[in-house]
């Protein structure tokens, strides 16, 4: 049996030594000779209809090759627009963008012009001097606006801004809320922020005139997506478009796109016959890479007298921007996320869609679940102000059981399958959590502050996330001449350390060291078939796929050995490289050898049955998702005058099945808590009422720095999952995800004495301030 | 900018300082930041831009000795300067600094995108403060932004190796 | 994101800057750069000529004299942050400074710069409007001195004329002992205050305040100081209620709101703000008389 080293172990990042050097090779570390680099012309508007554009100013500017509108396209590109990802039946008009905009923008931001230049700051001093005849539109910078009747039309050629309504709904609601005791409404909001890797976008291209193929690089999380846009846009076959993805600085969902930049660089590098680089600035970045979390929930809840929920029920409204890149997958998210860990017996929720003018929304981080977890948690807080129960006990009552696993909600999720949750300990893990944040003491540590004026308060996260989608993620593990073990795989990294997570599993398999493993990604040149990093999935996916795929070289191995020792596969022994027969001063053969022989040494028959080269392909293809789970109890302080916020302890418990590597899971644990602080308390995308963006640079925009990070206390659960060979789950968002719900749990906590209500976030100082004097207001009003 | 000065030709300035201890000549834009030069010109990318509008921090390299945004300094400013880039914080042989090696053991790095930033902020911070408390560094660290580690991975490397004596006659 | 073209000269003398500026057109000075070169690289900002103040090295310094500091404009904002001497006799402006954006950007950054930006939430605009400092500006007829009080002409608009050339600043020095205080409301370190507060104080022999300054910075187009909430405390002998009263009267109706926050809220954080930075202050000025053997 494969030995069991690295697999569990927090081994070192085989990423890390480059990347400190300042040897990582970004897109914009790209330089080929020749190379062209493109500025694009943006709307001013958040909607306009456009005339005439002219160009020859721009193209007389020095330095400038070349300035592109929508009239340069080629005719198979001629109003055509990029590839819908995730199609669905409940889409009501499914429309996506075009490479350049060819009469109406319909957000600021939407490119109407490319300009290549022999330089990136001449690219820039065109694109000022192109002249676009615009004629401004009534523009919607709200979803709640834009499905009201007057609402003007996001796209002029559209009756209404309905992107699509679907319900999803089990159980006797109605029933149940007619005969419940109890039933307590509430609205609630959240707002858009974006992921912000640090790296922004970036696309360079190259067309090769002899293949009649193009090379694309580009900063993304899934180039086998880009691939199929690109073979869709340009009508090519997919063996002449190759998408390779170098480092990638961070990524958090918005890169998970294919964008109207990754159609021009290659179209522009086709027709100039020239390498072409776009590298998006951050104001850029701020304007056109996608966005998330504008979502309005009206819903209600039945109980019983204990608490006990019975029914829920109502209405969620979802800001999708002005397009529909992947389709209403978030909203469907939300709605099948909302129940959690908790029992309901009856549930239905109305989803609508809207567009706006602004840019569209696609997952982030967490993708429509922090939203779902935060309403579902601020109800439960709910039910325990109006019954007067205590917050954790009220979810006590409600949690479905260890004993119920498998456990069936009675939804279909996003993948097709229906909501099974596969393992877990919900009511363990909130107890952990508890017990980490003393809960049982808190309420006297809490008097105790008050009486010095000092104002504490806890809150409780818990959730359930699907992670590990498929379909299926490949790889194949083939060892080379040299001995070295090489993995290929569509699996795209931007932080994660993929590389190290696939070698650990595959150096357990083949008995070698981690050092010994090569780990090739993101390039569809090797793997043809891949779909990318999101929906934390990887490890589930490609890990499955590597150890299935290591497994099969190892049995090729012992396979070829045994025949050629004359010996039993239960005879031999796999070790640093070598198969040997077991026991002292036993034949042996390194994997080198072997894979020399197998690879089409002349003089050498393979044995009956085997095929050439020591390499196996596996595709993990999981029946369902896998559903990790959490619990995070927050403490904060808040500061009733100027409502600041401060977080002094916070505690994760963390079930996402076995652990590969406790270290880089830990690492995504704190990195995704502090993402979600910025989405509870510092990030906020504001637009006007003209849905013009006002949050434009890092000055504006609040990214969490160092002082704002918890040291998160953090304890690991492993329930393994038997969906997969690994037994692990995803645990790439859940740090981020019910991270909102617990700390503005614990600032309303903290605010308890001014029984303030807080149902949106992010809650900013001013927020609570105005919270706190509206309540003593209504205090001092007899 | 009247038309008679507008030219095909770039405005320019020969400068002459040093890099990472190396001499370094060269006729630069003038418009370049110092971040363009050295990616584009000197091909020392593991300078990173982020932002460009000196918020993120992912550009900081050292200027005669202390920490500054290459965003926002001028190329031909370092004329006669001494400048030093992540690139020059390892080894000739390229053994890592013990501060590089603590980022490694204690993941503080995940994308690596604004790490050379962070590392060249903290070898002036280190260098000034023998023994900083820990919220004087999380404060040294807000001019940094990273988006991956939640920071503390960053916070736990430069405590190890504040805890930990330097090799004789070894740099931190 | 990348700057518009322009001609860049540096300058080796304070007399060859002020010759340039006067030849060239559409010309701008270039001291630290921590604001005008992210808004060159924005284009928000676009000039011909930069003239480079950074090579003159008769303009920076800091000296101290009996009655005030004097700090040369290409001071950094670090030096002046690092001097032992300021600091041991002003201790504000080390409170002040280390608000300044971040250690990378006092590296660069300078005191003269920061006060020609004048963004309305600049600290040392705040330190300038707290001790009385008076401006010397040098242009082709020589210099000219402005109070502190008549430099802010609106928005990010300084009374410096297009000839001339911001050198030098002196900050009044406050008597030995005095109390201080100085804080900031943003939810990150280095951001721009959503409200600052800079207070300073004496007392008399009978403990009651005999002298108060008290400013706000990031409510308005420059720095306020709150002359009603001056003379409140004047002559008065403190208690929390003088205090509380103080940030009362500190929701002053020049406040203003923006996109982002509201001008009711800032004027509720003045309030918090100012009665906190008294209190403050206050016990560092009882603590120094206590020191110095002085009435309580």
């Amino acid at each position: 049996m494969p030995g069991k080293v690295f697999v569990g172990q927090s081994v070192q990042r085989l990423e890390d030594p480059d990347l400190l050097r300042g040897r990582g090779q970004f897109l914009d570390d790209l330089a080929l000779p020749g190379m062209l680099e493109a500025a694009f012309v943006r709307s001013p508007f958040a909607h306009a209809s456009f005339g005439r554009i002219d160009t020859a100013a721009a193209a007389a500017m020095p330095g400038v090759v070349a300035v592109l509108t929508a009239a340069d396209l080629p005719a198979e590109m001629r109003e055509k627009r990029i590839l819908l990802q995730v199609p669905h039946p409940a889409i009501t008009y499914p429309v996506t963008q075009m490479p350049l905009a060819s009469h109406e923008v319909c957000f600021v931001g939407e490119a109407v012009a490319m300009v290549i230049a022999d330089s990136r700051h001449r690219a820039e001093d065109a694109a000022e001097q192109v002249i676009v005849d615009w004629r401004p539109l009534p523009a919607v910078a709200h979803c709640l606006e834009a499905l009201k009747p007057s609402a003007a039309p996001v796209h002029s050629a559209m009756k209404d801004n309905l992107a699509g309504r679907f319900t999803l709904a089990f159980g006797e609601v109605d029933a149940a809320f007619a005969a419940a005791p109890h039933v307590f409404s509430a609205s609630y909001d959240t707002h858009r922020g974006t992921g912000h890797p640090m790296e922004c976008r970036g696309v360079a291209a190259v067309y090769d005139v002899v293949g009649a193929g193009l090379r694309v690089w580009t900063s993304t999380q899934t180039p086998h997506n880009t691939q199929r846009g690109l073979v869709d846009m340009f009508d090519m076959a997919e063996d002449k478009v190759r998408v390779i993805t170098p480092d990638v600085g961070g990524g958090f969902g918005p890169k998970n796109q294919v964008y109207p930049e990754e159609m021009m660089v290659p179209l522009a590098a086709k027709l100039l016959g020239r390498p072409v680089k776009w590298v998006e600035d951050r104001r850029e970045h701020f304007l056109t890479t996608t966005q998330e979390r504008d979502q309005v929930w009206e819903v209600s809840v039945a109980v019983d007298e204990n608490g006990r929920i019975l029914g829920l029920k109502g209405h969620l409204v979802h800001d999708a921007g002005a397009y529909l890149p992947w389709g209403i997958i978030m909203p469907y998210i939300s709605a099948s996320t909302l129940p959690g860990p908790y029992r309901v017996p009856s549930y239905r929720l109305e989803v609508s869609v809207a567009f706006t003018n602004m840019v569209a929304t696609t997952p982030m981080r967490g993708a429509g679940r922090p939203q779902a977890v935060f309403v579902m948690e601020r109800l439960v807080d709910l039910i325990a102000r109006e019954l007067a129960l205590d917050p954790a006990a009220v979810r006590d009552r409600n949690f479905i059981a260890a004993a119920d696993m498998p456990y069936s909600m009675g939804l279909t999720y996003r993948d097709g399958a229906p909501v099974i949750y596969d393992s877990g300990d919900y009511p363990e893990a909130q107890r952990r959590a508890l017990a980490g944040a003393g809960y049982d003491d808190f309420k006297a540590r809490q008097a105790a502050a008050l009486a010095e004026g000092r104002y504490i308060g806890i809150g409780i996260g818990n959730y359930v996330e699907g992670t590990g989608l498929g379909p299926f993620e490949g790889a194949t593990v083939r060892i080379l001449s040299n001995g070295r073990v090489a993995i290929y795989t569509g699996a795209t990294p931007a932080g994660q350390a993929h590389r190290t997570i696939l070698a650990q599993i595959c150096a357990d398999q083949l008995g070698i060291d981690v050092a010994a493993v090569d780990v090739v990604l993101g390039d569809t040149g090797v793997m043809p078939r891949g779909a990318g990093t999101f929906a934390s999935r990887i490890t589930v996916n490609a890990g499955s796929s590597v150890q299935i795929a290591a497994g099969q070289v190892r049995e090729k191995i012992l396979a070829l050995a045994a025949a050629k020792f004359g010996v039993a596969e239960s005879d031999l022994e796999l070790a640093d490289g070598l198969v040997r027969i077991t026991g002292a001063q036993g034949d042996s053969i390194s994997f080198a050898e072997l894979a020399k022989m197998t690879s089409g040494m002349p003089g050498y028959v393979l044995p009956q049955g085997v095929v050439p080269d020591l390499e196996a392909s596996g595709y993990f293809t999981p029946a369902q998702a896998t559903y990790s789970n959490g619990s995070h109890v927050a403490v904060v302080e808040v500061d009733p005058e100027t409502g600041m916020v401060t977080i002094d302890d916070y505690v994760v418990v963390h079930d996402c099945g076995n652990v590969i590597n406790p270290k880089l899971v830990d690492g995504q644990v704190q990195g995704g808590v502090v993402h979600g602080i910025g989405n509870a308390l510092l990030e906020r995308m504001v637009y006007d009422a003209d849905a013009n963006p006002l949050t434009t640079t890092f000055a504006d925009y609040l990214m969490p720095t160092a002082e704002w990070a918890p040291k998160c206390r953090i304890i690991h659960m492993e329930s393994p999952t038997p969906l997969n060979p690994l037994g692990v789950k995803g645990a790439g968002e859940g740090g981020t995800i019910p991270v909102p719900a617990a700390i503005v749990a614990a600032v309303e906590n903290a605010l308890a004495p001014f029984a303030v209500r807080l149902d949106s976030c992010p809650v900013t100082p001013q927020m609570i301030v105005e919270k706190v004097q509206a309540a003593r207001q209504q205090e001092s009003t007899p | 900018m009247s038309d008679a000065e507008m030219s095909d030709a770039e405005m320019t300035r020969e400068i002459a300082f040093t890099v990472n201890g190396q001499p370094a000549a060269l006729d630069v834009e003038e418009r370049f930041s110092l971040a363009d030069m050295l990616r584009h010109r000197l091909g020392l990318t593991g300078t990173h831009l982020g932002c460009e509008h000196g918020v993120c921090g992912a550009c900081t390299v050292m200027v005669d000795g202390h920490a500054v945004r290459a965003c926002l300094m001028l190329a031909v400013q370092v004329d006669g300067a001494a400048v030093t880039t992540v690139e020059g914080l390892a080894d000739d042989d390229g053994r890592l600094s013990r501060l590089q090696q603590a980022f490694s053991d204690h993941h503080g790095l995940q994308c690596g995108f604004c790490t050379p930033g962070i590392l060249m902020t903290l070898t002036e911070f280190l260098a000034d403060h023998p023994a900083p408390a820990e919220d004087q560094l999380r404060e040294a660290l807000s001019g940094n932004i990273c988006r991956c580690t939640g920071y503390q991975g960053i916070v736990d490397a430069v405590m190890d190796v504040l805890a930990s004596p330097p090799p004789a006659g070894g740099a931190r | 994101m990348k700057a518009a073209p322009f001609r860049y000269h540096r300058a080796e003398s304070l007399a060859e800057a002020s010759a340039m500026l006067a030849d060239l057109d559409n010309a701008r000075l270039l001291s630290g750069g921590q604001s005008l070169m992210a808004m060159m690289n924005l284009r928000y900002v676009i000039v011909d000529h930069l003239i480079d103040l950074n090579p003159v090295r008769e303009m920076a310094g800091v000296t101290s004299h009996d009655s005030y500091f004097e700090v040369g404009a290409m001071t950094r904002q670090r030096c002046l942050l690092n001097d032992d001497a300021v600091a041991a006799h002003s201790p504000i402006f080390r409170a002040a400074l280390s608000y300044v954006g971040h250690l990378q950007t006092r590296n660069r950054g300078t005191v003269g710069g920061s006060l020609a930006h004048m963004d309305p939430a600049a600290e040392l605009m705040g330190l300038a409007a707290l001790t009385d400092a008076e401006i010397t500006l040098t242009g082709p007829t020589g210099a000219r001195r402005v109070a502190i009080a008549d430099f802010p002409q609106g928005y990010m608009t300084p009374d410096i004329g297009f000839d001339e050339i911001l050198t030098t600043v002196r900050f009044a020095r406050w008597p030995a002992g005095h109390g201080w205080d100085f804080r900031e409301f943003a939810q990150r370190h280095g951001d721009f205050a959503v409200v600052g507060v800079g207070s300073l104080l004496t007392l008399d022999s009978v403990g009651a305040i005999d002298r108060a300054a008290v400013v706000l910075i990031g409510v308005g187009d420059g720095p306020l100081r709150l002359v009603e909430v001056e003379a409140l405390l004047t002559g008065v002998r403190p208690d929390t209620e003088l205090f509380r009263a103080a940030g009362e009267a500190a929701r002053h109706p020049a406040i203003t709101g923006d996109a982002l926050v509201s001008a009711d809220y800032r004027r509720q954080l003045a309030a918090v703000m100012v009665r906190r930075s008294l209190t403050d202050a206050y016990r560092r000025a009882r603590a120094a008389v206590g020191k110095e053997g002085g009435h309580v």
